[in-house]
């Protein structure tokens, strides 16, 4: 355990939305350079976990805390959040018609940048940057010109995400299910960009229902997620054991909570 | 243009300074002699005169028909205690050089960014500035001059190109066409005149900015653009007023005639004083605007509607011509208690001709607006093509948007499309945004902007820039 104050800190949170409560006590942990697999069943809270860290307001908080960087979270609007360098990658990106990528990127940099006291990018400095990163997503320059998310097939949508983690540079990462309703390949290049954008400073929270996303992007822990609770923490081999047993075994769990 | 958080945050009208300076003004009230007085004081032709007493008279005639089916509401417009004629007072006679127009009116443009003098004078834009009743300066006319382009104001027109005046002056919005365009027929005082030659294409962009200072002044201007065979212009048109607690008139009237071949792009950035957050004081913008296209020919509005408390205006193309070519594109905003009727006519008359209209209407606080639209193929106009699409947000709980397309189909080949939406700011949508980073009011106008950005693209760089930014300011305080 190494003493540096963690860059998530979840404590024994509880949450609702429309008055149903959806997570139960949830506690984790997340230091610089981790990666963190949390893994469940339809409806076991995976998403509401990370769009409450990222503040949707359609999420209740009704007690617990969330600290980033030893600050409370909660506290912190959307964008404040994000300009503190908290990145949610959705599940379904949403669409901004008549806003093009490159633009909504370029003012959401600058945005963090002028937070950060440091000075806006150049458009010419900005146009370069943003080439660079989307080569790590192959994507090409066409689809950059087009508005958000517009017209883009399920995988383009989630390499969008990608490149925007790459261009917001964000120290916590969520990934809500990047997996989800991708075919190989672009599941390749997904998890490519993602192991890529793992660094020492930086940590990531990844949701996902298959082992599959695991063999190439390798967590170094795992969460079992079930009604709202961890159920289980472990290794890497806890997805494989999962895998081997399904969330069936592991339901039984949710009477005892950890 | 920048502008600063400060700028934006302040919720005032930012043009809503007044201008301190002597000025002929007529006595309020409206009757022959008043339409003698203002003729005469730009020392027009007979045959002018004749032509607004004309007017006038026909204008008496229809004294209860002050058009009631827009869906607007106001209280009724006395015209008689409307002052109809006013002008800074300056030197000499008519101004001859920038030297002779009164300073404090030279000083006022600087304030709205349209700088006249010689030195600081908008690159690539040449501007026929009207204030109040007449138009105080016209820049880069000499330049113009050489390719055989006409810019000036109208009365000069009058005075040095009266043929060309009065062959088209009249020939698209006669001055029997409707309640206020047959009031603006009698008492018009300035405005501009554009005249581009066969086979000439325009250098640069030509703008009038129109300026209403007096208290209780109506500004009736007109406009006059003529496209010869082949030629192409870019129009722009800008409007300020200061903020007054009483409604202020203004009831124009433009005319746009591209003849075989011609394009004409007429853009405009309507900005008048909405009136404050009550609806007290505010322009009463009712304004007619038609061209007609011949062979071959394009006309083309654009049109970013922000201010005025009632704006009731239709910009409408008659595609005469055979393969002509109309288009009208559309940002409305309205605001508190602004109410907007607008939309365009589209009147397919020759052969393949086309016409798109895309209408954009941005509805908050208790704003109010309708788009009507009316397109028409007549018997003759084989194998016409419409498009029409028209999208609505609406920004908060007490605001209104309503869509009234007239469709009317005498030609059995004729493909006519309408499209509908309306829609608010999403929650996702915003959640979306602003967990990029982009604070809550910003990630609004992103989205609003991005609403808008199949208009703002028809617009002339400069002037984009500028609607966006109109747009911000307008919507202060109702997307917070």
């Amino acid at each position: 355990m190494s003493n540096t104050i963690p860059i998530l800190e979840v404590r024994d949170l509880h949450a609702t939305v429309a008055g149903k409560e959806i997570l139960k006590g949830i506690s984790l942990t997340v230091r610089a350079g981790e990666v963190h697999a949390i893994m469940g069943p339809n409806g076991s809270g995976k998403s509401t976990f990370t769009h409450i860290v990222a503040g949707n307001p359609a999420f209740t908080v009704t007690s617990g805390q969330v600290l980033y960087k030893g600050k409370d979270l909660l506290t912190m609007s959307v964008d404040v959040r994000a300009k503190e360098g908290v990145f949610l990658g959705f599940q379904y990106p949403v669409e901004v018609p008549g806003v093009r990528t490159a633009q909504f990127l370029r003012t959401a940099l600058n945005a963090i940048r002028t937070y950060r006291g440091q000075p806006e990018i150049e458009f010419k400095a900005f146009t370069q940057f943003l080439k660079e990163k989307s080569a790590l997503v192959e994507m090409n320059q066409a689809m950059i010109n087009r508005s958000v998310n517009e017209g883009f097939s399920g995988g383009e949508k989630k390499r969008n995400e990608i490149l925007q983690m790459a261009i917001l540079e964000p120290a916590l990462t969520l990934l809500d299910e990047p997996d989800s309703g991708l075919d190989i390949d672009s599941l390749k290049i997904v998890a490519n960009g993602v192991t890529q954008l793992r660094k020492p400073d930086n940590a990531i929270v990844l949701v996902t229902h298959y082992q599959r996303l695991l063999n190439y992007i390798t967590p170094d822990f795992v969460h079992v997620l079930i009604d709202g609770r961890i159920v289980k923490s472990g290794r890497r081999e806890l997805a494989l054991e999962l895998e081997a047993k399904g969330y069936e075994g592991f339901k039984k769990l949710t009477a005892a909570p950890a | 243009m920048t502008t600063t958080p400060k700028d934006i945050l302040s919720k005032e009208y930012k043009w809503g300074f007044s201008t301190d300076v002597e000025a002929d003004v007529a006595p309020k009230g409206l009757n022959e002699e008043i339409v003698r007085f203002i003729s005469h004081k730009k020392q027009e032709p007979e045959w002018m005169l004749e032509w607004r007493l004309k007017a006038y008279r026909h204008w008496l005639t229809l004294k209860n028909e002050e058009p009631t089916w827009a869906n607007v509401s106001y209280y009724h417009i006395d015209y008689q205690d409307v002052v109809y004629y006013a002008a800074p007072r300056k030197p000499g006679d008519g101004p001859k050089s920038l030297e002779e127009i009164n300073p404090e009116v030279m000083e006022a443009f600087n304030k709205l960014g349209i700088p006249l003098g010689e030195q600081k004078r908008l690159a690539g834009i040449a501007v026929d500035a009207v204030f109040d009743s007449v138009s105080v300066a016209t820049t880069y006319k000499e330049t113009l001059e050489k390719q055989g382009i006409i810019f000036c104001s109208f009365s000069e027109a009058l005075q040095k190109h009266p043929d060309l005046v009065k062959k088209y002056m009249g020939s698209v919005v006669p001055y029997t066409d409707n309640f206020f365009a047959s009031l603006n027929a009698a008492v018009f005082s300035d405005g501009s005149f554009a005249y581009i030659p066969k086979g000439v294409r325009c250098p640069m962009e030509l703008m009038t900015y129109f300026r209403i200072n007096q208290a209780d002044t109506g500004q009736f201007e007109r406009t006059l653009i003529v496209a010869e065979e082949g030629s192409y212009v870019s129009y722009l048109e800008g409007c300020t007023a200061p903020t007054r607690k009483k409604h202020q008139l203004h009831a124009a009237v433009v005319e746009l005639v591209a003849l075989d071949g011609a394009e004409i792009k007429y853009s405009t950035l309507q900005n008048w004083y909405p009136g404050d957050v009550d609806g007290n004081g505010g322009v009463y913008n009712f304004v007619t605007k038609r061209g007609k296209a011949m062979k071959n020919s394009k006309i083309s509005w654009t049109q970013v509607e922000t201010g005025s408390a009632i704006t009731w205006k239709y910009p409408s193309v008659i595609l005469q011509g055979d393969n002509s070519i109309g288009e009208f594109y559309s940002v409305a905003l309205v605001n508190n208690r602004q109410q907007a009727d607008t939309g365009t006519k589209m009147i397919h008359m020759g052969k393949n001709t086309r016409s798109t209209i895309i209408s954009k209407g941005i509805s908050a606080g208790r704003g109010n607006q309708t788009y009507r639209g009316l397109v028409r193929v007549m018997p003759g106009a084989e194998n016409a093509r419409n498009y029409t699409q028209c999208d609505s947000l609406l920004i908060g709980e007490k605001c209104g948007a309503h869509t009234v397309p007239y469709i009317e189909v005498r030609n059995p080949t004729a493909q006519v499309e309408h499209e509908a939406s309306t829609s608010k700011i999403s929650d996702d949508q915003l959640f979306y945004v602003m967990q990029r980073g982009i604070a809550a009011e910003d990630a609004k106008f992103m989205i609003i902007n991005g609403f808008c950005r199949e208009i703002f693209k028809e617009l002339p760089l400069e002037f984009a820039v500028e609607a966006t930014q109109l747009l911000k300011v307008s919507l202060e305080g109702a997307v917070g």
